[in-house]
């Protein structure tokens, strides 16, 4: 091994470990004590995020590239091993995670009620958060995976959940009748669970080709072997495998034109598992790219790049026109969200410790940002049973707290300045700028189409006369005021102080810049810091 | 004797067996051809151990009849039950069992 | 003492803090709360403006620093501030105005339910406003640029339930949006060149970058410029932004927020002055503008349309001052802060006599006003005079150095924009004194509101009045104070100032001057003080027509951009559907059908399973039988 096993408590198991169990003691309170598997559940995600913050707070970002490392052989055969660690960028992610499931089970606290009609011995709520609370554990795990056989079991595994949540428990905001929206619903899950797995399947093909090359899975061994020479591969292998990893991270991002999956998961999924799914779990996403794509193949990496630059660039512009001419509230936040997993790959690509930065930052912010805006939305719609934004109008008049809310929602996924997205967005663009100059320029236009959205949304929703049918609706509630209040203080706080995010993620980006061996392009001008 | 025409027999037995199988609609017709070709399969087993002087063959031709009697005795069964529930012996009766 | 400047953005950011989360409990009390934040943020820029005087004119910039705001490998923003000359002109104008017009606001948003709100936003504004003049670097700039954008989107559309409100405040966004794209790319530029985006290092080290790269970035910043001040071709939303109630008019999009491009230009002075094409550009942006907006300016018959025509021809002269160079920058700042009083004025005039006249805002059906109004008469009168440049009052001065600064960029080049600014001038003295007739004098046009209610004109009260008669004072004092003063000097450590060779003498300029005003003024009494205005609108030249449409710029805007867009989407929305998505759902089906062919060999006959056992047997044999005789 290449770093000192830390001996002591282990602290990375442990934190997938609690909503993990919390996720089996959820689904078996029985069926009577429904509130109680809520609070349960919301306990448990709590305590959850206590452990990240301890995470947070213990990581030295001055000290090694992996901290908390736990190492055990698992499957001695193969070299499987189950070893853990995070450095900035998990460290962060984790924090994202965990900050964002309270909120999350907070927000469905309704979603999952049984019906009067259906049975007194059927337990959808119970099997609701203990879903919740298993994704969770996953999406955390594959965070400190260092293992890459362990992280692509992680990878799949958290699909079953997925699947579950998103067909199973529905919008009841549909149009149309049950029927059809129990076969939308279905048409749903299943085409998000078959584009996973056929991601899937092709980057198991690419890890079992790695264990043919390196002989065992352990990132780190083979990220040094690769940087010191003793593991040399042939260029067309490094290829192959590096797309083989590539394919199924974009798919999962999503990346265009592999994305229409989002936009039918999002918008027949309640409102907090969409956050779910486009906050939390497609995060893992462009977190491996980051990790394994530039970690294990720099070379491939740098070789695909232009491609992928344009493939990012077309996802930003193609995914904001489509979000423009959504006529449901949630499509259009899913489209919003391929526009921004644009602006987070284009980042990362741009191999310039801004465009890395900015990338991760990206990750977070967007969880924050769109949970915001989606959770509003959902509240939106489950008071007056619709997605559709033409059933809209006036609502501020009637609910101003929550359309205040939702602007400022709105606010941040447009990268308005004081709010987190705009320092992530800036530095994606900078970064990219500084390399690709006339990508920087065409991404640019993404923050005209965001505000164009955005506002758009804002409009047809919130202003203008009031409809006859909002007319009755009530503002948000405490519970809700609970969930969107943080949201929001945490998207201003990290708007104008994000340097408690950045000095995490500044030396793990420093680490993967160097194990792509790219420097920053230098600025024309040398002098200018004497100037100072 | 050459041994080799036992073979021969056992191959004609086992073809008269197949082709029975193929060919017969009566589920026990169908079921006799079975053991038709599992003892011709019994034959050569025996004269390729008369060939070869070793035991190997003998051995396996008396786990095959003690399979084919554990056999005998399932389908038998099958072929009573379905009989009793659709009053027909006919194997292409039975064709419920597809997609 | 430089700690105050925090200070300074701090008190109304405040305010807006605690009114927009306190509730219902602020609404008795939440405006006087504001108005005395807002108040509080002009008496430390008073205090910040004493202790200024008292230094030596090189050492008056003030820095302070708070923390680092985005700190990352290789790039650095401070939450940091800069006062020197420059923007304390701004912030004093910003928060002494901004005051006025928040006391103003309490008489005049009386009867609003939402008036807490109101002010609230009011306080954002400040806030972001002095955010924008008091950064250290341009992304910090950038923060307050677009934190200005926001406060005036929620004030434009402020009566959100009338949705020609709404669509004013999501255009002045949109168009403001490609503005700041320019922004935002000029920083990139400047931050693969220069490595820093603070004001001080990129401005020293302007000499050292290609000019090439100076040219794109100045370009890039008039792009922004062109956004926020409302110049051509970005100039559609301003006239739409009056929608939002007066005080916001008068704030925002007549002295402070559309002067903010101004404040650019003039304070990237070093990176025009090197790139002499992009100079070329904003003066021809601001000669286009300055006619643009004049000549729309006399078509409209809404009066607060009427004043952003104005406004945005006023801000035409800046622009073009800013790009004469050095011997522009200090007379556009000059005309900045004398429009400032005199257009701010005007606006709180203006909606001191809608006050009166139930919201009516078309002027054909107000006349004779004058008696019944008598101190909003006099404070219009007197920001008229002042803005249609009368010898002696503020607009006279300012307006006068930059017609005298454009004939001195010399060449067949200042013999135009001088031209043009005369011309610019004529036209504003026309249109302002058909303004004035309109309105005051003539006979009574008044109709009855749409509930059958004939207006009864009356004066405003005294929390209205009192920020018009401080305003007048401005209009009519502030040029001959800046004039005698020393506003050059005070200015010239901050944006260098040179002497131009004009081809005419000053004298000249004053006399031409001054007599194309008194042609303007006259040509307009003769059109409308001596002859009866009538109440419907006749139908005009062609020239006319289109300037009631701001000259067919919005029907292009919405044929190219809207109906091409919305197609644009509409197809993309079909492609995606389609395309994207059928290839996979096409590839599913594929495999359906597949399927669906493969699953008619399971057909449930045992014997036809047989055959294909002993057929797949046979061919096994004959495989491998080959195989070996191979």
């Amino acid at each position: 091994m290449s770093q000192v096993v830390n001996a002591g408590f282990p602290l990375l198991t442990a934190t997938a470990a609690v909503p993990a169990v919390g996720a089996i003691l959820t689904a078996a309170v029985p069926a009577a004590r429904r509130t109680a598997a809520k609070w349960l559940a919301l306990l448990v995600s709590l305590a959850t995020l206590v452990l990240a913050g301890v995470i947070f707070a213990g990581f030295e970002p001055g000290g090694d590239r992996y901290q908390f490392v736990e190492s055990y052989s698992w499957i001695k055969d193969f070299g499987v091993r189950y070893e853990l660690g995070v450095d900035g960028i998990g460290v962060a992610l984790i924090a994202l995670t965990a900050l964002l499931i309270p909120f999350i089970v907070l927000a469905g606290w309704h979603d999952a009620d049984p019906l009067e009609t259906s049975s007194k011995r059927w337990r959808p709520t119970q099997g609701f958060f203990a879903l919740i609370l298993m994704v969770e554990a996953m999406v955390i795990l594959s965070f400190e995976a260092t293992d890459v056989f362990l992280f692509y079991i992680l990878f799949e595994a958290m699909l079953i959940p997925m699947y579950f949540l998103i067909g199973g428990f529905g919008d009841r905001a549909h149009t149309g009748s049950d029927e059809n929206a129990a076969a939308q619903r279905s048409y749903a899950a299943v085409k998000f669970l078959l584009y996973n797995l056929v991601g899937g399947l092709i980057m198991l093909a690419a890890v079992i080709g790695l264990y043919v090359v390196a002989g065992n899975f352990s990132l780190t061994e083979i990220a040094e072997a690769r940087a010191n020479g003793s593991l040399e591969m042939a260029t067309s292998t490094e290829r192959w495998l590096f797309l083989g990893f590539f394919f199924a991270f974009a798919v999962k991002a999503p990346l265009w034109p592999l994305h229409t999956w989002l936009p039918n998961a999002m918008g027949e999924a309640t409102a907090p598992v969409a956050v779910l799914i486009t906050a939390v779990v497609d995060k893992v996403g462009t977190f491996a790219m980051l990790r394994f794509c530039l970690g294990l193949f720099p070379e491939a990496s740098k070789w695909a790049t232009p491609a992928i630059v344009v493939l990012a660039l077309i996802s930003i512009v193609y995914g904001a026109l489509l979000a423009v001419g959504q006529r449901d509230i949630k499509r259009l936040v899913a489209y919003a969200s391929i526009s921004h997993f644009g602006f987070i790959i284009l980042g990362i690509f741009a191999m310039t410790s801004q465009g890395q930065s900015g990338a991760t930052l990206y990750m977070v912010n967007h969880g924050i940002s769109t949970a915001a805006l989606m959770l509003v939305a959902g509240f939106l719609i489950s008071r007056r049973g619709s997605r559709l934004i033409a059933d809209y109008g006036g609502v501020q008049k009637v609910a101003p707290v929550l359309a205040g809310t939702f602007l400022i929602g709105g606010l941040a996924t447009l990268s308005l300045p004081g709010l987190a997205p705009f320092v992530s967005e800036f530095l994606v663009l900078v970064g990219t700028y500084a390399r690709y100059p006339v990508a920087g320029i065409i991404a640019t236009t993404g923050i005209v189409l965001a505000a164009l959205y955005t506002l758009v949304l804002y409009q047809r929703t919130m202003t203008g006369p009031v409809k006859e049918e909002v007319r009755a609706l009530p503002d948000l509630r405490a519970r809700e005021l609970a969930v969107v209040v943080p949201l929001i203080a945490v998207l201003i706080f990290l708007g104008v102080f994000p340097k408690p995010l950045t000095d995490v993620v500044n030396p793990a980006v420093r680490h993967t810049m160097s194990d792509v061996q790219q420097k920053d392009p230098q600025p024309s001008i040398q002098n200018v810091e004497a100037a100072k | 004797m050459n041994p080799v025409n036992y073979l021969y027999l056992a191959a004609l037995l086992f073809t008269i067996g197949a082709v029975g199988v193929l060919i017969r609609r009566n589920a026990i017709v169908v079921f006799m051809c079975v053991e038709l070709m599992l003892n011709a399969c019994n034959l050569a087993f025996v004269t390729f151990s008369r060939m070869h002087g070793n035991l190997d063959g003998q051995i396996i031709a008396f786990f095959t009849m003690v399979v084919a009697a554990a056999e005998v005795v399932v389908g038998l069964a099958i072929i009573v039950s379905v009989f009793r529930a659709r009053h027909s012996a006919s194997v292409d009766d039975a064709s419920l069992m597809k997609l | 003492m430089e700690n105050l400047i925090a200070l300074l953005i701090g008190a109304p950011l405040l305010g807006a803090a605690v009114l927009l989360c306190g509730g219902r409990r602020l609404d008795r009390s939440g405006h006087w709360l504001g108005t005395l934040l807002a108040a509080a943020s002009f008496v430390i820029a008073l205090a910040l403006f004493a202790d200024m005087l008292g230094k030596s004119a090189d050492d008056r910039a003030m820095f302070q620093r708070l923390y680092t705001w985005i700190p990352v490998e290789g790039f650095r923003a401070d939450m940091a501030f800069q006062l020197d000359q420059l923007s304390m002109t701004f912030v004093l104008l910003i928060t002494g105005v901004g005051t006025l017009i928040h006391i103003y606001s309490i008489g005049y948003m009386e009867h609003d339910e939402r008036r807490r709100r109101f002010f609230g936003y009011l306080n954002l504004f400040v806030a972001a406003m002095l955010l924008l003049v008091l950064a250290d670097n341009y992304l910090l700039l950038y923060f307050g640029w677009e934190g200005v954008g926001l406060a005036s989107y929620l004030l434009i559309g402020f009566w959100q339930h009338k949705p020609t409100a709404a669509t004013a405040a999501k255009k002045a966004f949109l168009v403001n949006r490609v503005g700041d794209m320019g922004l935002s790319i000029a920083i990139m530029i400047m931050f693969t060149t220069f490595g820093t985006f603070t004001f001080g290092p990129v401005l020293a080290e302007t000499g050292q970058a290609s000019e090439g790269k100076l040219t794109a970035i100045g370009l890039m910043l008039l792009l922004a410029a062109c956004g926020k001040s409302a110049q051509v071709p970005l100039q559609s939303w301003l006239g739409d932004a009056m929608e939002g109630p007066t005080p916001v008019s008068a704030l925002i999009h007549a002295a402070t927020m559309v002067t903010a491009g101004v404040y650019l230009i003039v304070r990237s002075a070093d990176i025009f002055n090197a790139a002499p094409d992009a100079q070329l550009v904003v003066t021809v942006v601001g000669a286009v503008t300055l006619l643009f907006g004049a000549i729309v300016g006399c078509a409209k018959d809404d009066i607060k349309k009427a004043l952003a025509g104005s406004t945005m021809s006023q801000i035409g002269y800046m622009i073009l001052a800013a790009g004469l160079g050095p011997i522009g920058y200090v007379f556009a700042i000059m005309h900045l802060v004398t429009h400032g009083f005199f257009k701010a004025g005007l606006f709180l005039g203006a909606g001191s006599v809608m006050h009166g006249m139930n919201d009516e805002v078309d002027m054909r059906r107000y006349g004779g006003l004058r008696k019944y109004m008598p101190v909003t008469f006099v404070t219009f009168g007197l920001g008229y005079l002042a803005i249609i440049g009368f010898p002696g009052l503020s607009g006279f001065f300012s307006k006068d150095k930059i017609i005298e600064a454009a004939f001195a960029k010399g060449g067949t080049e200042g013999w135009i924009l001088g031209s043009v600014t005369l011309l610019g001038a004529a036209i504003t003295a026309y249109y302002m004194t058909r303004v004035m007739l309109m309105t005051f004098f003539g006979e009574k046009r008044w109709q009855p509101d749409e509930n059958g209610e004939p207006p009864h004109p009356h004066e405003s009260p005294k929390s209205m009045t009192i920020p018009m008669v401080l305003l007048a004072v401005g209009s009519v004092a502030a040029g001959a104070y800046f004039e005698f003063a020393g506003f050059v000097e005070w200015l010239e450590p901050v944006t260098g100032f040179a002497h131009g060779h004009s081809p005419l003498s000053a004298a000249a300029v004053t006399t031409a001057t001054v007599a194309v005003m008194v042609i303007g003024v006259g040509l307009a009494y003769l059109q409308y003080g001596r002859k009866p205005v009538p109440v419907v609108a006749p139908r005009g030249s062609l020239l006319t027509r289109a300037a009631r449409r701001d000259l067919l710029q919005d029907d292009f805007n919405h044929a190219v951009f809207v109906t091409g867009g919305t197609h644009l989407t509409r197809s993309l929305v079909y492609v995606d559907h389609t395309l994207v998505d059928g290839v996979v759902n096409g590839t599913a089906a594929a495999v359906g059908g597949l399927s669906g062919r493969l699953r008619k060999l399971q057909n449930g006959y045992v014997r036809s399973y047989a055959v294909s056992m002993f057929g797949g047997t046979a061919v096994l044999i004959a495989a491998t039988l080959l195989m070996r005789a191979v």
